[in-house]
């Protein structure tokens, strides 16, 4: 059994064992603000998802029809024939299906609805983008990120590749995978997006962010969770 | 391609090889008139948003805690280094190494989606770098191991 495991190790390949979720980065007691719901603040916009959901969504979809889907997303929208993310298919219902203007980008509604969605797929394994029309996006995203940019000159492929692990300033710099998102990151004091985090990144660089909702953001999504795909989603995560 | 390889003498192309490959200048001259200061120097050098410097690097300026790990400690940079060599480091060290993460702090162009805040203007002014230079010569320790 031993020597099977052993075997069956050494055939992963080697990505698959480094990788790391920020999580493992992290001081202990944020570690355990994320693990214990009672402390994790996340949960607070989870619950106020699932009150919404339960108010508005239930009419076309149950809880258990939102397991699985966050671990699929950004995935093909054929009304629009693009790439749309979790936050954007949300939207999209809002706005389709009960005919009322959808919610703005970060805004609180929007994110406990995305955070209760996504908290539905915690523990499962991110799938790989696999329908061949996200193939482009999925490209460019991969150009995204290794791009340089901004007054610094540097991208995202220079800092989560080439430096993960080390410090920059008192921060580690994890492998950037997206597992935990939307998630409560102590320096917002409160819940965002994975675009966020995005824009902070690109702006910490001096860089020019895109807006919300840019397509860049989706596929830069759909690259980083081609890069994680297996590992376990975690929403809501906290972060520093 | 290969057709012009053939064509050029194996000497001249040698020579244009050598030419196209210009060394990186060591003796990057003054950027100011005025010589530097070292306190403004190190002041520039701690401050996490002019300098930048200890995001990455670590130096003898302990009341700045949280400093990086990304880059050599700048300690003893002014024994190894000449002030025109510190001076190209800073201006533009991917002269010397195209692919270093550490940014050019005198130079605007080949960026790109710079934010519009800061789009055609260095990290750091001319004066500001004949500072740092000032300050980075003082360093004449080697790192504390
Ligand atoms: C100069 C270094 C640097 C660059 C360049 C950079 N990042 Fe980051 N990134 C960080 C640091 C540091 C953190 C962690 C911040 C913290 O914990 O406070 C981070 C966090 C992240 C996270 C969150 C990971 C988690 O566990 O939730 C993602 C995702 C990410 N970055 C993606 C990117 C992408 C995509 C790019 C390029 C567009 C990029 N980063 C560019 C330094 C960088
Ligand atoms: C009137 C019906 C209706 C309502 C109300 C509705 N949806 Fe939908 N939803 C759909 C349909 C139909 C689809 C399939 C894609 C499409 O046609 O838009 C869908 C797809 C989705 C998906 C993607 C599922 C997948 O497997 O890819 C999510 C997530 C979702 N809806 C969430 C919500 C949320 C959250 C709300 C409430 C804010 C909501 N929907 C309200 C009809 C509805
Ligand atoms: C984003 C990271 C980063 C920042 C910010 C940065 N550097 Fe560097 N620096 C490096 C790296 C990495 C090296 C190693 C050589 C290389 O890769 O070019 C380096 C090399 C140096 C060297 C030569 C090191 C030696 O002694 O061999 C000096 C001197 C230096 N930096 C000074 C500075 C000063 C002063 C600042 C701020 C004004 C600064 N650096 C900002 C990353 C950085």
């Amino acid at each position: 059994m031993k020597r099977l495991l052993a075997l069956l190790l050494l055939a992963l390949p080697a990505s698959a064992q480094d990788r790391r979720s920020g999580f493992e980065d992290m001081a202990r007691e944020t570690q355990a603000m994320q693990r214990d719901d009672m402390q994790n603040p996340g949960m607070l916009w989870v619950a106020e998802g699932e009150d919404r959901f339960n108010r508005d969504c239930t009419a076309c979809h149950s809880e258990a029809s939102m397991r699985g889907v966050a671990a699929r997303y950004p995935a093909w929208d054929e009304a629009t024939g693009a790439p749309i993310d979790l936050a954007g298919r949300i939207s999209a219902c809002v706005e389709r299906h009960q005919r009322v203007a959808p919610p703005a980008r970060e805004s609180q509604p929007l994110l406990a609805l995305t955070a209760y969605v996504a908290h539905q797929s915690r523990g499962l394994p991110i799938s790989r983008p696999s329908d061949p029309r996200l193939a482009p996006a999925l490209e460019q995203g991969r150009a995204l990120y290794g791009e340089r940019r901004g007054q610094l000159d540097l991208s995202c492929v220079q800092c989560h590749d080439d430096n993960a692990g080390r410090r920059l300033a008192g921060s580690t710099i994890p492998q950037a995978h997206p597992t935990g998102y939307p998630l409560y990151r102590l320096e917002w004091q409160g819940v965002g997006s994975l675009q966020r985090r995005l824009r902070g990144c690109m702006t910490g660089v001096r860089s020019e962010p895109f807006a919300y909702g840019a397509a860049e953001y989706v596929a830069l999504e759909l690259f980083l969770n081609d890069r994680a795909a297996g590992m376990l989603l975690e929403t809501p995560a906290v972060r520093p | 391609m290969g057709d012009i390889a053939r064509a050029v003498p194996r000497r001249v192309a040698l020579a244009l090889a050598l030419l196209l490959a210009t060394p990186a200048r060591a003796d990057e001259a003054p950027l100011t008139d005025v010589p530097g200061d070292a306190a403004r120097g190190r002041a520039i050098v701690a401050d996490r948003t002019r300098g930048l410097c200890l995001l990455c690097h670590a130096g003898p300026i302990p009341e700045e805690r949280f400093q990086g790990n990304l880059a050599p400690p700048l300690d003893g940079a002014g024994l190894r280094w000449s002030a025109a060599e510190l001076r190209l480091r800073l201006v533009d060290g991917k002269r010397l190494n195209p692919d270093s993460i550490m940014p050019s702090y005198y130079r605007v162009e080949g960026l790109h989606r710079v934010s519009p805040a800061q789009r055609g203007r260095t990290i750091l002014a001319a004066q500001e770098i004949e500072d740092v230079v000032a300050y980075l010569l003082t360093l004449r320790e080697e790192p504390p191991r």
